[in-house]
């Protein structure tokens, strides 16, 4: 059970291989992948930067909270940092299990957790130029943006005045 | 007393550094993000952070000792 950083691209056939287990029954894999938009704008590259010290207890915190959870036999999750290109792997989880449901839940369970809490940071280049760090730039400017998207959406209602 | 203090993603851009040994009375981590937005401008409220002491999650009310390294945390947004 664990949770490591990757400076380079992710080996999942390695990955794999430190899952297998003559007792596991089903194997579940979830990958993130860079995709070329966001939030309705074109992304051409990702950045990934990591508070590591504290990052990998809490990814191990939450690799050993599905494994609590679900009755695995292994679980793994492998992150990047560092500049990556569209289709790269961004994020790589794998789970053993005795039984497959196990593993869909954990591997569920574990990728969700990963988003909301391991300090890992994400910044987007986006086509025009532009960059911007992921939940970090639209909520400094909640006021502004928020009410644009809100005064927009609005104008758009059949009965707005 | 000195702290030493480790800046990530807009923060780090903010702020102009990755890290720094700094000479502050604060206290807390809540009085030691009021000097530090201060100086360096930073964008975010507090509430939309968290906080790690000598890396772990710590509260914004903790008593900081010389010496301690503290990290401010942005949202997050891995995978």
């Amino acid at each position: 059970m664990s949770f490591r950083f990757a400076q380079e691209a992710i080996d999942t056939a390695a990955s794999r291989a430190q899952l297998l287990d003559p007792g596991a029954g089903g194997f579940v894999t979830f990958e993130g992948w860079v995709r070329d938009f966001n939030e309705g704008r074109e992304v051409t590259a990702l950045e990934y930067e990591a508070f590591q010290a504290l990052a990998v207890k809490e990814g191990e915190r939450i690799v050993a909270e599905a494994a609590a959870r679900f009755p695995v036999r292994h679980a793994l999750c492998i992150h990047r940092v560092g500049r990556l290109a569209l289709t790269d792997m961004a994020v790589w989880v794998g789970v053993s299990a005795t039984h497959r449901g196990e593993a869909f839940d954990a591997c569920r369970f574990i990728i969700d957790e990963v988003k909301h809490r391991v300090p890992i940071w994400k910044k987007e280049h986006y086509l025009n130029g532009d960059s911007g760090w992921v939940n970090c730039e639209a909520c400094a400017a909640a006021p502004s943006h928020a009410h644009g998207a809100a005064a927009h959406a609005h104008g758009h209602e059949p009965n707005a005045a | 007393m000195q702290l030493k203090i480790q800046y990530y993603a807009l923060m780090r851009e903010q702020a102009g550094r990755s890290d720094e040994a700094l000479e502050t009375a604060a206290s807390t981590p809540a009085d030691l993000y009021s000097e530090l937005q201060a100086r360096y401008g930073f964008t975010l409220s507090r509430e939309q952070l968290k906080v790690a002491v000598n890396s772990e999650f710590a509260s914004w009310s903790r008593k900081l000792a010389a010496g301690d390294s503290v990290v401010f945390i942005p949202p997050v947004a891995g995978g």
